[in-house]
């Protein structure tokens, strides 16, 4: 990890760059720095907090926020006193472990390598932009980013949203949309993607901290279009944000308040105050981009991003350099995190000759052997985290009411347990005092237990002799008014954990191998292209197709947005994955059982048809689910009924075809003909987008053509907004409806007619066009079925359901098994190759390690108390658990490597026969008893 | 991802260290790779950290 570096040249050739990096000093010394924090505190010098997008002061020494990685401080050096003026040197002696080093000098690095991913980020919008509402004139108009941190309580006000003008808490708040987006005053025509969902968000929790703001949403558009996005925006309305469709033209004092004039659609001018004005300001292109494309030589698209295509989204202009997050296009977090996996898959597959050569496995001391009758000596180790911990309980009585304690043989505090420095302290303890249990009482275990085993690991001991009490959130956080209290309850949780450390014994750390193969369900593009960046990594697969032929839904589709022909990158495609020796396919091939776990499955796969059709078995390691969707047919519209109404598909096909009256003489478009609320309750995400480039098609064949679209959110979210532009100047007319007023289709003799309520000119209108083109959405194809073979959490639409929709959005809840596509959610072509690529990426990891950690917390049967009612089996929602005949008798075992430790089975066997690894019956009664035995010690 | 050495056969440079880079140079290690995660702040993490809650689930960010 190199920070503080800029990259300054990149020579060479894929496979062998050589990249020449800058490392600024931090003029601290990272092995000595000790994150204590005394620095900061001496430092007479104020510095403009950027990390609090500059609401807060802070010293040029100082860290950004507490779990900064790296933990050392650093001295910016355009506020200190000495890198500007020569004197001061205040903090070298006030630093205890003499860590302040002013003579560090910045240092140049030539660094060998390989592949490079280019992940730089955003850039911020100019402030001038923001000027025109009020911004930098007005002190409550802020920036989202800046009021981001104003409602965080980590942040400089600890979560109280104030106004700067008075510090009254404003009771009326206004979201201001697309402010630096979709706006080509300031060259920026393309849309942010994000400032919809973090509006709706921050929306929400300002509602949270107090019920009775009021908050209205200024807006163009809603583009919540992401999975399940829709339904935040909903409940956003449920609770009382309003969302008013109006561009604000101006924001104005008015006595204390700020005044905004806005125009809504039916052309009325209104005036509403408010107390605090956010701008929901857009994602730019990284400040520094045209730097990046002058030294990696990759091209830049017109607003500055990096220039991609379709078909393969991440591949920059320049071989061996991959482009991942918002540099890329504006993007989500979930977007950013699946394009990182796809970048982390290409750069994979494009070294894998030297795969493994560079890396060094870390290495632990041989674990010492406690068995059940050993001494039990336990050591117990209060955290003051800072003053986090210390300022409500006193943690000095803490550790010394634990010192008292029977088998507790050493006890001490730590002013931080997780620095560097507490670390080698835990070391150096558990050898001295020959320690066989730690308990730690200081923050959560759910972000710090790992830490903490890490060190029992590095000090011989295994990583389960170990006992966290979370004495932070659960004792100083939530009862801060009452130390004394709160000093109580941390005694009586570190009471507890000791009578459990007494009784925990080390678990074994168990691996299992992994079979080097991989099974694709579904050979559209999603299934072909993960199963094609498999083989590129060096790895086989099986793809299976329910239908007679590969290919899915880009046989359909002609075209993109962008203009590149579908048809010759489908033939592309196929060619390779049928050519391909590491891809066997099987058409008109469905699953017919799964068993096994992850590294270790084994299926039975029925292909081909009628008397041909056979049925074998193939053994894989992972499974990826590309089992894709379909266009949804909805029953109204006329759609089937007549033949002037079709869907945006069959238009799109039309269009792709000879005869000139292809591209009819007048079309009416209805969006959301079966999303959002029609028959299904989500957005499809593609139908805006599918339907503009139609338009474009047709106006392309057919200039004369008129076309009038009906809609509720035009959703042509990053670059496609474009389009959008054009279609407009190309004099296409877009008209908004409520979903309480939809358009309604009827035949009339030959004619067709379309009535809609004109929401501009506030009336009733009848037209009667050659053409309606429905936009229909996407429905998953049969997610029942393998949900129920393999155990797969679907979401309320039927689409599955990934494993973390931010940090694991293409894994699935069963290990080993991912998912891509259209069967995880609606999406374009170029997003389902990315999550193809991404979801190769981590069904690569297991067949690249050829091997598979169990974690060690893991259910385990007793068979003699075992009955074999099978009730831990129907309820294991991972397939953890299955049936053996064990003497003739059915006996159930866990499969360690499936299990997820989440006690659903323990708690439900009738005859206690099932315990947790680490949470037996006889650990947590124990941990009951110390809780009533105040006395007792 | 411990100390660079000059020359490391497969090693992969991931320029920028908010959520997208550390990721890729997460998995990236899991594949195999030596990683050079070069971030020009002096912290990893890039603007998520900077974030309190996440849409539309509201869990923490850091």
């Amino acid at each position: 990890m190199l920070t503080n570096a800029d990259l300054l040249a990149l020579e060479g050739t894929p496979g062998n760059f050589t990249a020449t990096v800058n490392l600024r000093p931090r003029y601290i010394d990272a092995d000595s720095c000790t994150a204590c924090g005394l620095c900061t505190q001496y430092c007479p010098r104020h510095h403009v907090d950027p990390y609090n997008e500059g609401l807060s002061i802070t010293r040029p020494i100082h860290i950004d926020y507490a779990q900064a990685v790296p933990a050392t401080y650093y001295i910016d050096p355009s506020s200190c006193l000495f890198l500007q003026h020569e004197t001061c040197q205040i903090c070298v002696p006030v630093c205890q472990s003499h860590a302040i080093n002013f003579k560090q000098q910045p240092e140049e690095r030539k660094l060998q390598i390989g592949a490079v991913i280019l992940s730089p980020g955003f850039g911020k919008i100019d402030p001038k932009t923001l000027a025109k509402f009020g911004y930098g004139k007005h002190p409550d108009v802020v920036t989202s980013f800046e009021f981001e941190r104003m409602t965080t309580a980590s942040g400089p006000f600890m979560g109280e949203i104030k106004c700067f003008s008075d510090g009254r808490h404003p009771k009326r708040l206004a979201f201001i949309q697309c402010v630096g987006s979709r706006d080509i005053g300031c060259n920026n025509g393309y849309c942010s993607s994000v400032c919809c969902m973090y509006a709706i968000k921050e929306a929400l929790v300002t509602k949270e901290h107090d019920p009775e703001v009021d908050i209205t949403i200024f807006y163009m558009d809603i583009r919540t279009q992401g999975k399940d996005f829709d339904a935040a925006r909903e409940r956003a309305e449920a609770i009382g944000i309003k969302f008013v469709r109006a561009k604000v033209a101006d924001v104005t004092p008015w006595e204390n308040r700020l005044q905004l004039t806005y125009a809504t659609l039916d052309g009325q001018h209104k005036f509403e105050p408010f107390d605090l004005v956010v701008l929901s300001v857009g994602l730019e292109s990284p400040k520094d981009a045209k730097k990046i494309a002058d030294i990696t030589r990759i091209d830049l698209n017109k607003y500055d991003f990096c220039a991609t295509n379709a078909f393969n989204p991440l591949q920059t202009s320049q071989q061996g350099i991959v482009v991942a997050g918002a540099f890329q296009g504006p993007k989500d977090i979930p977007e950013s995190v699946t394009q990182s996996s796809a970048a982390a898959s290409l750069a994979a597959a494009s070294l894998k000759q030297v795969r493994g050569r560079g890396v060094e496995m870390k290495t632990y001391p041989e674990e010492q052997k406690v068995a059940a009758d050993d001494e039990v000596r336990i050591g117990v180790f209060v955290c003051h985290c800072g003053i986090n911990i210390s300022s409500v309980v006193d943690c000095a009585a803490v550790a010394n009411y634990a010192g008292d304690m029977k088998n507790v043989t050493f006890y001490t505090e730590n002013l931080y347990s997780c620095s560097q420095d507490a670390q080698e302290v835990i070391k150096k303890k558990i050898k001295e005092h020959k320690l066989n249990r730690v308990v730690i009482a200081a923050c959560s275990p759910r972000t710090h237990e790992p830490l903490f085993q890490e060190t029992l690991r590095d000090a011989g001991l295994n990583r389960n002799l170990f006992e966290m009490v979370n004495i932070r959130d659960q004792c100083s956080w939530v009862h801060a008014g009452e130390p004394e209290l709160a000093t109580i309850k941390s005694k009586d949780l570190v009471r507890m954990a000791v009578a459990k450390a007494r009784l925990i014994q080390p678990l074994p750390e168990q691996t299992v191998p992994v079979t080097a193969k991989a099974l694709v369900i579904g050979a559209g593009v999603a299934g072909m292209t993960a199963a094609l960046n498999l083989a590129e990594q060096g790895f086989d697969s099986v793809l299976i197709e329910k239908g007679d032929a590969v290919g899915g839904n880009l046989h359909h589709l002609h075209h993109t947005l962008a203009g590149d022909a579908v048809q010759s990158h489908l033939q592309t495609l196929v060619d390779k994955v049928t050519k391909s020796k590491k891809v066997d396919v099987l058409c008109n091939a469905e699953l017919v059982q799964t068993a096994g776990f992850i590294g270790n499955f084994s299926s039975v796969i029925a292909s081909g048809k009628g008397k041909t059709r056979v049925e074998q078995t193939v053994d894989h390691g992972v499974i990826i689910v590309a089992t894709g969707g379909r266009e949804h047919r909805p029953d109204k519209y006329l759609l089937g009924k007549s033949k002037k109404v079709v869907t945006q598909q069959e238009l799109e096909k039309q269009l792709a075809g000879k005869a000139k009256t292809r591209a009819p003489g007048s079309i009416v478009m209805i969006q959301c003909a079966g999303s959002r609320g029609d028959d299904l309750n989500y957005c499809s995400k593609v139908c805006c987008n599918h339907a503009l480039k139609n338009i474009l098609k047709v106006k392309e064949i057919n200039p004369d053509s008129q076309i009038v679209v009906l809609y509720r959110d035009m959703r042509t979210y990053g670059f496609a907004e474009d389009a959008y532009m054009e279609a407009r100047k190309l004099g296409v007319v877009f008209i908004p409806y409520e979903v309480d007023r939809k358009p309604e289709v009827t035949e009339k003799g030959a004619k067709i007619q379309v009535r809609f309520f004109d929401s501009i000119m506030q009336e009733e209108v009848v037209m009667s066009p050659d053409l309606v083109a429905l936009s229909v959405g996407i429905v998953p194809d049969d997610t029942d079925t393998l949900s129920k073979l393999l155990k797969l959490p679907v979401t309320a639409n039927n689409f599955f359901l990934e494993a973390h929709v931010k940090l694991r959005p293409v894994e699935l809840a069963v290990s080993g098994v991912y998912v891509c596509g259209l069967a995880h959610g609606p999406k374009p072509v170029d997003e389902t190759i990315v999550q193809a690529q991404a979801a190769a990426a981590k069904a690569a990891i297991p067949l690249v390690k050829g091997y598979v950690k169990v974690d060690p917390i893991v259910s385990s049967v007793e068979q003699d108390k075992c009955i074999g009612c099978g009730l831990c089996v129907s309820l294991c929602p991972y397939g953890a658990i299955v049936m053996q005949k064990v003497d003739g008798k059915r006996k159930a075992e866990t499969i360690a490597a499936s299990c997820k430790a989440c006690g659903i089975c323990a708690a439900h066997c009738p005859t206690f026969a099932i315990s947790m690894g680490g949470f037996t019956n006889e650990q947590i009664n124990s941990q009951i008893v110390a809780f009533g035995a105040t006395g007792d010690r | 991802m411990g100390k660079a050495m000059n020359h490391r056969e497969g090693s992969v440079m991931v320029l920028g260290g908010g959520i997208a880079g550390i990721q890729a140079a997460l998995d990236l290690t899991e594949l195999g790779f030596y990683v050079y995660l070069v971030e020009k702040s002096p912290a990893v993490g890039g603007v998520m950290a900077q974030l309190d809650k996440t849409f539309p689930t509201n869990d923490c960010s850091l």
